[in-house]
């Protein structure tokens, strides 16, 4: 934050907070059940973005490559795990599968098509779109356009009795619980692990870590394959929440551009405030302007591409 | 490919003063042209393709005039602006079908359609005139938004910004009508012509697509158009030379918005309806698809695109389905994703450079290279 002049800082937090807040307090004096019901949503929601969204910015951070097909990540973690779910009748195997499988897609990816470009930003991005069209397009053909629900033990799917609202979705409750695990986890591997270390070294100086003797091919593949697998577990996670159809990985790259484009690209802390942002404000949208609802998500990413193009927490590169 | 003399003239004055484009897109210059010789640049190949594009539509069946002819010609219009922003600006906008698709709503909302509790039905001419100019706001918006960031950012902005004016079109009912969009969008019926009939359409596209590309080959070789090539390759020095790089990046995005406008009333009328399917995201991704297949250094290279696009679109299934089998017939998307795949892996230049590839290797220069 040390860039950005006090008065934009200002700025930006009275922009975005004030009207917030002004909202708020006329959503809790005028119907106090359906405003905290949508609080709720939009933080389990803002868990499930931050998910997927923290592969993204993962990937990105190090190897400043926009993985457009990390949206095709999500759902192929969603359909695989949803197959072996089916197969084995355990929710967690799902899970367990869900990561794994996108986790190798994207090694797959990193080492036979991506070690072969480094630095063509345009040819990674054009590659990853035309990747995620004929992902799309298996993924139609193999599933069909039908609309699959996972069917996850009963101790986590069923209703919990909530202070003021009378009761709200357990499983949703688990989400925000997921997410803030695997954001703690996130942050001891980065900080206190060897591996988390080189990493963070190769977001900041990528030259410096390879010619300190370190293999900077194994650090990226193990990165991708960590933020693919993220977004994998994120489609079972999110597929066990809502539902699994095509089009949802549109949906889910859309999430996880405005989150770290928001929240500031390569920051894992930013993606969690970007996700916080998003889904709050589009749970908002849907609940009290629901033909406008994309209009308020998009205001937000106006606002702080005004003030702070590189995202709230991000930093020039 | 065709008309390259001139605009490398222009290039080779440029070096000539020892200034910036180290490596602008075109071949090496040919020497001895010095700027834009009008009509001495034209050869006998633009004469032939001109007089081949006129007789067109009265050789060929109407399918071919309407469906391919006019198809062709407005996606390649709509690329074009994106070959403009991308190839000679640096910035690749998904946006662009967005601001298409803008321009065909505002048709379908000023002019008549059979949404009649939205439409306004007010005269083609005002709707045409409101449509591009609105849409040219919000391209430019587009375009100041997108410029405060470089690069990679762009295109995720972008493409932010397209996706999320599809879902605002599905959401929406009481302006964009939702799910079910506009039907039966009026073409006008103008001069005594129904301008919707093949030939008569073919002939405004082509007007259209014809005017969009020597505006930008125009545009190209003027000072505001060097600069931006120079903005692209190495903003920090233009810069420093005085040039005001945001407003020469915000100006092109005006620039394309136009193209892409124009190009979405016709899209509008061709068609006949207006949908969220005109803008979701493989209708953003087809444009880069076809700007990407042709090539993005020089103006034709979409257009080029397109009228492959177009035949893929049309035939490449019953051709594909004949060489593999019946299950590539219902696979569109799966045949032209690995055709961009293979293209964005092989062939960065598109279609043009493998012509250039293949002139280099055949044409008369390099053999008296050789020589």
């Amino acid at each position: 934050m040390q860039s950005m002049t006090r008065t934009w800082r200002y700025a930006l937090t009275l922009a975005i907070v004030i009207p917030l807040i002004a909202f708020a307090i006329w959503a809790l004096d005028d119907n106090p059940k359906l405003f905290l019901r949508t609080l709720l949503n939009g933080i389990t929601l803002a868990a499930l973005y931050f998910v997927v969204a923290s592969g993204f910015t993962l990937v990105f951070g190090l190897m400043r490559n926009v993985n457009l097909a990390h949206g095709s990540l999500y759902l192929a973690g969603a359909y695989v795990g949803w197959i072996v779910g089916d197969a084995t009748g355990s929710w967690l195997m799902a899970v367990a599968a869900g990561f794994l499988v996108a986790a190798l897609m994207g090694l797959l990816l990193q080492v036979l098509v991506f070690r072969f470009m480094p630095g063509q930003d345009l040819r990674q991005t054009m590659f990853t779109i035309g990747l995620s069209i004929v992902l799309a397009d298996v993924m139609l053909w193999k599933f069909g356009g039908e609309i699959y629900q996972f069917d996850p033990p009963s101790i986590i799917y069923g209703k919990t009795p909530m202070l003021f609202l009378n009761t709200y979705p357990t499983y949703r409750l688990v989400m925000l619980a997921t997410a803030i695990v695997i954001g703690c986890v996130l942050w001891w591997f980065l900080n206190r692990t060897r591996v988390g270390m080189m990493i963070r070294a190769g977001v900041d100086d990528r030259a410096m870590l390879a010619a300190s003797g370190v293999n900077v091919q194994m650090v990226f593949a193990i990165t991708f394959a960590i933020g693919a697998g993220l977004a994998g577990f994120g489609g079972v996670v999110g597929g066990t929440a809502l539902s699994i159809s095509p089009g949802e990985d549109t949906r889910y790259l859309l999430a996880s551009l405005m989150v770290v484009i928001v929240g500031g690209m390569g920051s894992i802390v930013g993606a969690a405030l970007g996700s916080l942002l998003v889904g709050l404000v589009e749970q908002i949208g849907l609940a009290y302007a629901p033909t406008y609802s994309i209009v308020f998500t998009f205001v937000i990413m106006v606002l702080v591409l005004a003030f702070r193009p590189q995202g709230i927490l991000g930093r020039r590169t | 490919m065709n008309a390259r003399a001139g605009s490398v003239g222009a290039q080779g004055t440029w070096a000539a003063r020892g200034t910036l484009y180290p490596d602008v897109a075109l071949s090496p210059s040919r020497g001895g042209r010095t700027a834009w010789n009008g009509w001495r640049a034209v050869r006998a190949r633009h004469v032939l393709i001109l007089a081949a594009l006129l007789i067109y539509p009265w050789v060929a069946t109407p399918f071919f005039t309407f469906q391919i002819g006019g198809q062709s010609l407005v996606l390649g219009l709509i690329a074009l602006s994106l070959t403009f922003l991308a190839g000679y600006g640096g910035m690749v906008s998904l946006a662009q079908m967005t601001v298409a698709g803008i321009a065909s709503y505002c048709i379908a909302i000023f002019s008549t359609s059979a949404a009649t509790q939205i439409s306004l039905g007010w005269p083609w001419w005002l709707g045409v005139l409101i449509a591009v100019s609105v849409a040219t706001l919000l391209s430019t918006l587009i375009g100041w938004l997108s410029v405060r960031t470089e690069g990679i950012y762009t295109i995720m902005i972008t493409l932010s910004v397209g996706v999320a004016f599809y879902y605002l079109c599905e959401q929406n009912y009481s302006v964009l009508n939702g799910h079910q969009g506009f039907h039966q969008v009026s073409t006008p019926v103008a001069f005594g012509v129904n301008w919707r009939d093949p030939i008569p359409y073919f002939y405004l596209a082509l007007f259209c697509a014809l005017t969009g590309y020597f505006f930008i080959k125009y545009l190209l070789r003027t000072p505001f158009g060097l600069a931006l090539q120079g903005t692209r390759d190495n903003p920090r020095r233009m810069n420093a030379l005085g040039f005001n790089v945001t407003a020469h990046r915000v100006a092109s995005y005006s620039i394309a918005g136009v193209l892409a406008a124009v190009g979405g009333v016709l899209l509008a009328w061709y068609n006949g309806l207006v949908t969220p399917g005109t803008v979701n995201t493989g209708a953003l991704i087809n444009i880069l698809i076809v700007a990407v297949l042709g090539g993005m250094r020089h103006p034709i290279g979409p257009f080029i695109g397109a009228i492959v696009f177009v035949l893929m679109q049309t035939f490449g299934i019953d051709l594909a389905s004949q060489l593999m089998g019946d299950w590539a017939r219902e696979r569109f998307n799966l045949v032209i994703g690995m055709v961009f795949l293979l293209i964005v892996l092989f062939s960065p230049d598109g279609l043009l450079g493998w012509w250039s590839g293949l002139r280099a290797r055949f044409g008369p220069q390099a053999r008296s290279n050789r020589g």
